[in-house]
């Protein structure tokens, strides 16, 4: 699904991704944990294409195709999502008119027709009322004055609505209480499927309690130093990260 | 020993001097009315062309815009349209045909400048912004234009519309004044509409006189081709409990210079005003207000909103004077401008003036740029760059366009947003 070879990235000449390669396959969750500064972000956005960082070397394949030279709207029309750490507030535009400005713009791209009004509704009435997102909050400006906990609520809505190949979850779980973070996880858990791959990238274990991940990765200094199954969370959060920093810097 | 300075006079200024002498014997008007014209005409002899060393006018030098004054056209007015419906062309009116609703009167402004009361020539006169030099060169000049009055307790129900056009392809000037009183408890909404055809330098005001617990709402709007240059005055007293609100949408025109003198004159008078600016090209708009709040308790509200690209550049300054007595004053200004292009520019300047001491008053003014991270954030979401741009500025806008009541009239200003936007991203 997702295949990122030796990829060194860089923002402003400083280098952050330094040779990270990284498989996902299709119906895998796989975690990224790392400490602060590890380059976690930095390889959300890469993936997702914001403007400003260089890559400089390696590749990133979707699907067999290399997304690099693909601005970021092309991206997410090819499958790729980023549910943001911090959503941003779109003041003016209200939630439904971003919802269906996004969802058709991607249908178009993929030379598909604009969905019906009367479909986009139900379609968006449905998921939200899963996720406990109130119509509400639908005629609101996009993320303006939400709660942290609906903002997060409202990326996975998002997810739900855009059908993405590949999710990457960025630092989902901060600012989070554990009532949110539980209805947040079963919005991800239900959307899990044998064609569909998620990226969770994380500080801390807490998250993969909810979401139990099938690979777990860390990643330091802009490489990944280990690979292993679940098992490996439960490790980190008893030792920290100090193995693999002191390993890597060795 | 001290020298006076002679001021010299443009061939503009000294050609639009020419134009009122040439042309006072012959313009409308009983003595009484004909005495104020003298007088503005003195005021606007002696200030000539505002120019940038008057504070007001420090963004929008007249004086340079100006360089060549175009005759004053003496327009012929158009066959007259139905409903509440008044066309002005080259500064002629035509009154509408046909039933108007109950409680609202309209005569042409050239009617009553012969036939008006001492009470109409107060009215039509006010000393709010009669220093202003452009205020006392309409005065001067003014042919005709429209005097509508509602009575007490009239509720207009559909907009009255003033569509302002000119006909002459020829360079030329017009100069209008709309003159609307309205009495206690009447409401009414009025939709200002100017186009132009040619080169056109156009002078119009309008002064509106609210009464006790009346509302007004006021629409300003330019539609399609837009006057070389077009200076327009708002002239608003509200007396007591009485409601103000005003609405200017500029998405045209090479040089737009508005200004508003406002006063609560009376106690809880409520005055909004609010605007969405559009300039592309090497326009220039200029929104300049004076909110006065002479008594207690007065409200006053102001939301403008620039977009500014290409070459073009925005005005805001608001003044907001709180007289000693007013106390509890009720005040907050806001500008915000959004430049598309490293050329476009923005001249804030809020002032607040207060000599009262117990007041709640701010003001905060805004330049910036499209935030990329915003951008980003739809575009990871599928939306391409142009039309993820054209939907912050919408919604840039949309948060002033919000306060239009009028459903008709805020569907139709969002209509022509998006229209500029589309021609935004095609060029």
């Amino acid at each position: 699904m997702l295949k990122i070879s030796d990829l060194r990235a860089q923002i402003d000449d400083k280098e952050i991704l330094k040779g990270l390669t990284l498989e996902v396959k299709p119906g895998e969750v796989a975690a990224i944990m790392g400490p602060n500064g590890s380059g976690k972000s930095t390889l959300s956005y890469v993936v997702a294409g914001r403007d400003g960082y260089d890559v400089t070397s390696g590749s990133i394949m979707l699907n067999g195709e290399n997304i690099l030279e693909m601005d970021a709207h092309e991206r997410a029309a090819k499958g790729i999502f980023l549910a943001f750490q911090y959503p941003l507030e779109i003041p003016g535009v209200t939630t439904m008119t971003f919802l269906k400005a996004a969802m058709n713009a991607q249908r178009k791209q993929r030379g598909e027709a604009e969905l019906p009004t009367a479909e986009f509704m139900k379609k968006v009435r449905a998921a939200a009322d899963k996720l406990g997102v109130k119509q509400e909050m639908l005629r609101r400006p996009l993320n303006v004055g939400f709660s942290g906990g609906e903002k997060k609520r409202l990326e996975v809505l998002q997810m739900v609505l855009l059908e993405p190949k590949i999710a990457i979850l960025d630092e989902t779980d901060s600012g989070l209480d554990i009532d949110a973070l539980r209805i947040v996880a079963e919005g991800v858990n239900a959307l899990r499927s044998p064609d569909r791959a998620f990226l969770v990238i994380t500080h801390y274990q807490r998250l993969l309690d909810y979401i139990v991940p099938d690979s777990v990765h860390v990643l330091s200094k802009g490489r990944i130093v280990t690979s292993g199954g679940k098992e490996l969370a439960h490790e980190l959060e008893k030792n920290g990260y100090r193995d693999y920093v002191s390993e890597e810097a060795a | 020993m001290t020298t006076q300075p002679v001021p010299l006079r443009t061939p503009a200024e000294t050609a639009l001097a020419d134009a009122y002498v040439k042309a006072s014997a012959a313009l409308p008007g009983s003595d009484a009315v004909r005495g104020e014209r003298a007088r503005a005409y003195d005021r606007f002899h002696e200030k000539g062309l505002p120019h940038r060393r008057i504070e007001a006018w420090h963004y929008t030098d007249l004086r340079a815009l100006m360089r060549e004054a175009y005759p004053v056209a003496v327009g012929t007015p158009l066959a007259p349209a139905s409903g509440l419906r008044i066309l002005i062309s080259d500064g002629a009116a035509s009154m509408p045909t046909g039933a108007l609703p109950k409680g609202i009167k309209v005569s042409t402004l050239r009617d009553c400048l012969t036939n008006g009361t001492e009470a109409f020539i107060k009215s039509l006169f006010p000393d709010q912004g009669s220093d202003d030099a452009m205020v006392a060169f309409n005065a001067a000049m003014m042919r005709d234009g429209v005097v509508i009055d509602i009575a007490e307790g009239a509720e207009i129900a559909s907009p009255i519309e003033i569509i302002f056009t000119s006909q002459d392809q020829a360079p030329h000037g017009d100069v209008s004044r709309v003159l609307l009183r309205m009495g206690a408890r009447a409401k009414a909404t009025v939709h200002e509409v100017h186009s132009a055809k040619g080169k056109v330098q156009r002078h119009s005001a309008l002064v509106a006189h609210v009464g006790e617990e009346a509302e007004l709402s006021h629409v300003f709007e330019t539609r399609d081709a837009q006057p070389e240059v077009h200076v327009s005055s708002l002239i608003v007293d509200v007396a007591a409990r009485g409601s103000f609100q005003s609405f200017a949408f500029v998405c045209a025109g090479d040089v737009l210079r508005r200004q508003l003198f406002v006063r609560g004159s009376g106690e809880y008078a409520k005055i909004a005003m609010r605007g969405v600016s559009l300039l592309k090209g090497k326009q220039h708009a200029d929104t300049t207000l004076v909110v006065d709040h002479a008594v207690p308790n007065g409200e006053s509200r102001e939301l403008f909103k620039h977009i500014v690209d290409d070459e073009a550049s925005g005005v805001f300054q608001g003044k907001v004077i709180v007289r000693q007595h007013a106390q509890k004053t009720d005040g907050g200004m806001k500008s915000q401008a959004l430049l598309l292009s490293g050329d476009a520019a923005m001249y804030n300047k809020p002032e607040l003036e207060i000599f009262a001491d117990d007041v709640v008053c701010g003001h905060g003014a805004t330049v910036g740029q499209l935030d990329e991270n915003q951008l980003f954030y739809l575009m990871a979401r599928g939306i391409p760059r142009v039309e993820a741009e054209a939907l912050m500025i919408e919604g840039f806008a949309r948060e002033a366009l919000e306060f239009i009541v009028q459903d008709e009239i805020r569907e139709h200003l969002e209509a022509s947003v998006a229209h500029w936007l589309a021609g935004r991203a095609k060029s």
